[in-house]
């Protein structure tokens, strides 16, 4: 029933299955930055999450005697504040809330923006116009300010940044969201599956969804170390975190009277933050690469 | 597999047409921003035709002379401004579903690459339309198989590929086993071929050749291609500015041909012997914009024979001596007024 010529191109080797993802995460795992800027934040997260198990000092605990002990003290190995706290414990236990607070609301924008963006670029018209502008609204306002501005109705607290620093980055995520979905819900095989008589629905959780998952993910990674420095901003400024609570944002602030003193140890909180951040960014450029497997 | 999906019933008979469209037009609004003026495009224009069951009828044309438009007016992928669309006497929306409809006839596009989704394997890909028409999941993987079998791909090499990983021949092998999935009776083939180097467009040519006896297929076949056309199609179809210029049996339009537009395409192709070759240009200068398009007869701009009369009147479809060739062209018309028409039979 097809041409002899067609016996030559059945010559290929029996093809094994690998999902797309298996194949992203090979790829990514070649990549030597990708990996050690995995490991990192690794290290930091599990160090957060496991930290009463760690024997470290009381990150409470201070000591007006022991105060602004310079790097390398002995006891202390990365100082202690201006209230004789122990800088290690602190760290550590200072890392659960920022990476929280730096985490959490790019997954919140992320589910939300997501739904939106692809609602609007698949529907177009009306619908569209009604949600884009909408989220454009949102970007008249500098991200700082509007999230200090959310905080400040909102009251202190970190539930209260959460929430502000969700409603900041939903109108961005929606947009790249957006973006994507309209390129792709222009290709053919979305009219092939509309053919083939499936509704919207169906086409966008088989068809739509796989293909615009990938660049929002991307993106929304580069998102997480941008929350985590305005969540540190809005801590800094007395509208995240309170004291005697460590988080990195807060210690940035209370040991900036410090910076004359002992500046070794009145920058680790942002060391720490600036750690984190480029390991994000770093990690979502090695997952936009490793994502790209047509190459 | 007894839960596979049986084909759409025939309704009317060997006799009744199984795709009749009539006066379909399509109007593409452009521009009509704050300030700017609203223009319309006339993509498809008043295009009547009818496909009978079991033939495979071929449109040709420039590009953007409305054949894609049309097929995709025909798939009901966009809303059509005027004209009834009747599969095999049945109007959608009355007595056919749209669901219906999209099991009775599929389309085959010109991009192979993005006429499949990047994340789903070839299987998966095909296997989709039975599945949302309610063939389980399982069923629905074994009737892929069966199908790449048909295509010729070995389904144990290709099923758990994914589009990238396949040459551009073979993916246009799966696209067709994907629209043959839903048991259709009409395919639209919507340049299917264009895009193929030629030794792989001559084997899916003769694959499509095989399907359609074996599975009983009415094909709509869409291409630039007049060679192509001519080896595969039944009757041909010729546009032009979105409307149709010339209709018949392959062999009387291409031996034969009625109007300037089809004379001039004919005379375009590129000969097979050296000493035949055309040294001139057929035709002078590009189509007319179809947001404001000629009045009268569309074609009277590039014309070498164009009159008064063509800027006029709009020809109407007026048979030539074959039986089915039609031609809308005022040379052609008896009466019309133009030089060359033929004088009216006495009554």
């Amino acid at each position: 029933m097809t041409t002899a010529s067609d016996a030559s191109l059945q010559a290929a080797p029996v093809h094994k299955a690998r999902g797309y993802w298996a194949t992203v995460g090979r790829r990514l795992m070649r990549d030597k930055v990708s990996v050690v800027c995995a490991i990192i934040l690794l290290a930091i997260l599990l160090a957060a999450i496991f930290a009463p198990f760690l024997h470290l000092a009381d990150p409470y605990q201070g000591s007006m005697i022991r105060r602004l002990r310079p790097i390398g003290t002995p006891g202390y190995p990365l100082g202690t504040d201006e209230l004789g706290r122990d800088m290690l414990a602190r760290l550590i236990y200072g890392g659960r809330l920022s990476l929280l607070i730096g985490i959490l609301p790019v997954i919140l924008a992320f589910s939300i923006g997501t739904c939106l963006g692809l609602v609007a670029g698949y529907a177009g018209g009306k619908v569209n116009t009604a949600i884009m502008r909408t989220v454009d609204v949102f970007y008249a306002f500098p991200s700082v300010l509007l999230a200090i501005a959310i905080s400040g109705v909102l009251g202190a607290g970190i539930v209260n940044s959460i929430v502000s620093l969700t409603v900041v980055f939903i109108p961005q995520i929606t947009r790249v969201a957006e973006s994507v979905t309209t390129s792709v819900r222009n290709l053919d095989f979305v009219d092939a599956a509309r053919a083939s008589g499936a509704g919207p629905l169906t086409i966008m959780r088989v068809h739509m969804l796989g293909n615009v998952l990938g660049p929002i993910f991307v993106y929304a990674t580069g998102l997480i170390s941008v929350s985590m420095i305005l969540a540190a901003g809005l801590s800094f400024l007395g509208l995240g975190t309170k004291p005697p609570e460590p988080e990195w944002g807060l210690m940035l602030n209370t040991l900036r009277t410090a910076i004359y003193v002992n500046p070794g140890v009145a920058a680790l909180p942002g060391v720490m933050i600036f750690a984190v951040s480029i390991c994000f960014n770093m990690l979502s450029d090695g997952l936009r690469s490793a994502m790209d497997i047509r190459n | 597999m007894t839960t596979l999906l049986e084909p759409i019933a025939d309704i009317g008979g060997a006799a009744q047409p199984l795709l009749d469209v009539k006066g379909l037009t399509k109007h593409f609004p452009i521009g009509g921003g704050l300030f700017a003026e609203k223009k319309i495009v006339r993509a498809v224009d008043d295009v009547s035709f009818q496909v009978g069951k079991g033939e495979t009828v071929g449109i040709v044309g420039e590009s953007g002379c409305g054949k894609s438009t049309t097929a995709r007016l025909l798939m009901h992928l966009m809303p059509r401004n005027a004209g009834d669309i009747l599969f095999d006497g049945q109007l959608v929306g009355e007595t056919l579903s749209l669901r219906d409809l999209r099991r009775g006839m599929q389309m085959v596009f010109q991009d192979s690459y993005a006429s499949l989704n990047p994340r789903l394997t070839i299987e998966d890909s095909i296997a989709f339309g039975p599945k949302v028409h309610g063939v389980s999941d399982k069923d629905a993987r074994a009737l892929a198989r069966d199908l790449l079998t048909k295509v010729g791909l070995r389904p144990e090499v290709f099923a758990n590929r994914y589009p990238h990983e396949v040459s551009g021949g073979q993916r246009q092998r799966v696209n067709i086993a994907r629209a043959l999935a839903l048991k259709p009776r009409l395919v639209i083939l919507d340049e299917a071929v264009s895009a193929l180097d030629k030794s792989v467009e001559a084997q899916v040519l003769n694959l499509l050749t095989d399907l359609k006896r074996e599975f009983g297929l009415t094909y709509l076949f869409i291409s630039h291609d007049l060679n192509v056309v001519r080896y595969i199609s039944d009757r041909v179809l010729v546009m032009y500015l979105g409307q149709v210029v010339e209709l018949g049996p392959v062999d009387a339009v291409y031996d034969g041909p009625a109007h300037p537009y089809t004379r001039a395409l004919l005379a375009a192709m590129p000969a097979m012997d050296p000493d035949e070759r055309t040294l001139e240009p057929p035709i002078s200068g590009d189509p007319p914009n179809p947001i404001d398009p000629p009045a009268g007869c569309r074609f009277h701009t590039r014309c070498p024979f164009a009159e008064a009369v063509c800027s006029e009147t709009v020809p109407a479809l007026s048979p030539v001596e074959a039986s089915g060739h039609l031609a809308a062209c005022h040379m052609v018309t008896p009466g019309s007024g133009h030089s060359r028409a033929p004088a009216l039979e006495a009554a």
